[in-house]
């Protein structure tokens, strides 16, 4: 038995962790008398990847490619295989996921179990989009080959259905070709939502790839930087000039070698006396870099993976994060209301990331995206304070018709999980009785 | 195209080392394992991260002689061999060795007896062509016998003691000896030691420890460097401090 925790640190709870290594032998490795649940690379935050005092099965022993063809793009690997391992074998081949979250070092497994989204959701759709196939381990000892012809329900159940429905063994998935690893940036300070979403519409039709970041102590002339982004051939990056940077600087950037967060400090680092300051020092910085400009992939879609750890900053007892989605009829307001919410508790935000999501419907029965704005924050865990905020948000979200983001959570209630996942009584009939989450339990019957 | 046979290359060690290699360059590579199926699927994974790498995969009884002998003579027939890895290992627990002398036999013949057959093997043909390196993974746990994983140990010490004599006999020749001896990596073997909360040295920094000791052929290696450090002290340890010691 050993101590784990989620991303978030929020807990620290014995587990008894075996590592799968074979993936001819993992239906044997879960057939077992005590439930269990299987575990990527922890990068989910509240409690969906853990599974206290039962098994975990740990899948980055499941590192092997199996297959690639390079004239069509479709990969076959492992599931425990990480998104970075990837990326960093196939775009210099000219391949690339197209769907990735805001870390690249995450599982294959886990990027479909949570059906993750990226910055450019209204053109991929999420991660679970581009499975075309896997394998998933039951613990009655079978091993199903699922596709979406044979099994939609079932796959419709697996992605996204946060590891319940059996252990992901392996998966097929469909790239998307790029041209280089260089992306054209372009970064917008707003003010106030209205610029925001006016910004998000206007961008849709000539940029993939669009984010935003809010600075939620402005008040109510609320300020941001919008980023949108697209993928340029390497002859677009070659006679483009770079704005401040050459390519070769920029390549540096993206291999300089990452830093670590050494310890956990007794307190947060992110508290009421570093919040402000801290928010308007990278408002101006990014403020500064208006305009045009030039980056590698993984500058631009990962900051924080060069920063190992930086989930250590918010101290012992850890953080939540907070992402929600709503509608977008009632978005702005709601956005809005719950950005009220925090700067009238005294709570600050320090990464308050804005999004739309495109028109699309997902294909996980759990999937988290909606046609909709998502906006997720971050706050240390100061106990009943965050809950009580935390209670105030959740009004907000349920009156909007919204949800949560499960790959976040570690506290929604069970009434607001119900409401907010409408597919949820198709889901629970797909489940492996063998398999169960801390989540699961807050949940969920079992 | 450089050709690099690795002996147990299903092994996590083995492995990364095989993934550095064809990261760097495309290199021709024999790997040779025990089970058929898993030994595929690490050639099948290296062909995804290396498609110009040439890779095969032969099978073998490894504590038969007379088969090491012919794969050995298979291999080196068809194209010279430039570096042999020889990473097959298998951790017996100490108190079943103890209580069942066919165990016991088992993981000396596996970790011991083994692995000297394939080095003197190959060693053959690289004296005649005066090139190669033959890198053998031995351990720490060969430096001094300890009582939680002596007949382990005994098996890496013959290791150790074969291959210092091996670099003292190809001392002025082409051909080098690479000992490694790596403290406890993170892989299936030790998983168990990992349950129980020992500190272990990540798979990816051992196997890049051990490509820079065979490109520089030293006779060597500890990984992480540390256990150099560690081992000496061990080793130097009086007798009445060391047999009050619970390792």
């Amino acid at each position: 038995m050993k101590p784990v925790s989620a991303w978030g640190l929020l807990s620290s709870d014995l587990h008894d962790v075996r590592v799968l290594t074979d993936r001819g032998q993992v239906a044997s490795v879960i057939t077992q008398n005590t439930q269990g649940l299987a575990l990527g690379n922890g990068r989910s935050y509240g409690d969906v990847c853990l599974n206290p005092n039962g098994y975990l099965w740990h899948a980055v022993g499941l590192n092997k490619f199996i297959s690639f063809d390079e004239s069509s793009g479709r990969l076959v690997c492992e599931a425990g295989v990480l998104l970075r391992d990837i990326q960093r074998l196939l775009v210099p081949r000219g391949w690339m996921l197209p769907v990735t979250p805001g870390t690249q070092l995450v599982t294959v497994g886990g990027a479909i179990a949570n059906d993750v989204h990226g910055k450019n959701h209204h053109v991929f759709g999420t991660f679970g989009e581009h499975v075309l196939s896997l394998s998933l381990a039951r613990t009655s000892g079978e091993v199903l080959h699922l596709d979406w012809s044979t099994e939609p329900d079932l796959m419709s159940a697996t992605v996204g259905g946060l590891g319940l429905t059996g252990v992901i063994v392996r998966a097929e998935l469909q790239l998307r070709r790029v041209g280089s690893p260089w992306m054209q940036t372009e970064t917008l300070p707003y003010q106030g939502l209205s610029e925001f979403f006016d910004l998000a519409d206007a961008s849709e039709q000539d940029w993939e790839h669009t984010v935003s970041w809010i600075d939620c102590l402005s008040g109510p002339t609320l300020r941001g930087i919008f980023i949108r982004g697209n993928h340029i051939s390497q002859d677009q990056a070659n006679t483009q000039k770079p704005s401040r940077m050459t390519l070769a600087a920029l390549q540096r950037k993206s291999d300089a070698k990452s830093l670590t967060m050494p310890c956990v400090p007794p307190v947060s680092l992110v508290n009421s006396l570093t919040l402000k300051p801290f928010n308007l020092v990278y408002y101006q910085l990014q403020k500064f870099k208006t305009g045009l400009s030039m980056a590698h992939y993984e500058s631009f879609f990962y900051p924080l993976d060069n920063l190992q750890h930086w989930n250590r900053m918010y101290g012992r007892r850890g953080f939540y994060q907070y992402q929600s989605v709503v509608p977008r009829q009632s978005g702005q307001e709601a956005v809005q209301a719950m950005l009220d919410a925090v700067a009238a508790s005294g709570e600050g935000s320090f990464l308050a990331v804005l999004k739309t999501f495109g028109d699309r419907k997902a294909k996980g029965m759990l999937s988290f995206p909606m046609p909709g704005v998502t906006l997720a924050l971050d706050f240390p865990n100061r106990g009943e304070r965050s809950l009580t905020l935390f209670a105030k948000l959740d009004a907000i979200v349920r009156e909007a018709k919204g949800r949560l983001y499960m790959a976040k959570d570690a506290r929604m209630s069970r009434e607001l999980f119900e409401v907010g996942y409408t597919r949820l009584s198709e889901f629970v009939k797909h489940r492996d009785k063998g398999i169960s989450s801390a989540m699961s339990r807050r949940l969920m019957e079992y | 195209m450089q050709h690099i046979v690795i002996v147990g290359a299903t092994s996590t060690i083995a492995e990364h080392c095989a993934r550095l290699w064809v990261q760097a360059a495309p290199v021709r590579l024999t790997l040779v394992g025990r089970d058929a199926v898993r030994t595929q699927r690490v050639a099948d994974d290296l062909r995804v991260r290396s498609p110009r790498s040439d890779v095969k995969v032969m099978t073998t009884d490894f504590v038969d002689a007379a088969d090491i002998a012919q794969l050995v003579s298979a291999i080196v027939s068809q194209s010279s061999v430039d570096v042999v890895l020889i990473a097959h290992g298998l951790l017996a627990d100490q108190v079943t060795c103890q209580d069942d002398v066919l165990v016991c036999d088992a993981a000396l013949q596996v970790n011991g007896v083994s692995p000297v057959l394939f080095a003197e093997a190959f060693a053959k043909s690289m004296v005649t062509a005066n090139h190669g390196t033959i890198a053998i993974i031995g351990s720490v746990a060969g430096d001094r016998g300890r009582k939680t994983n002596y007949v382990y140990g005994a098996a890496k010490g013959l290791v150790s003691r074969y291959a210092q004599g091996m670099q003292h006999r190809l001392a002025h020749t082409g051909v080098k000896v690479v000992l490694v001896k790596p403290g406890p990596t993170d892989t299936p073997m030790t998983s168990d030691l990992k349950a129980k909360g020992q500190k272990m040295a990540p798979v990816e920094q051992v196997a890049q420890d051990i490509l820079k000791g065979i490109a520089a052929g030293r006779p060597v290696v500890y990984t992480p460097g540390i256990w150099q450090a560690i081992m000496l002290v061990i080793m130097h340890l009086p007798r009445f401090i060391f047999n009050k010691l619970n390792i």
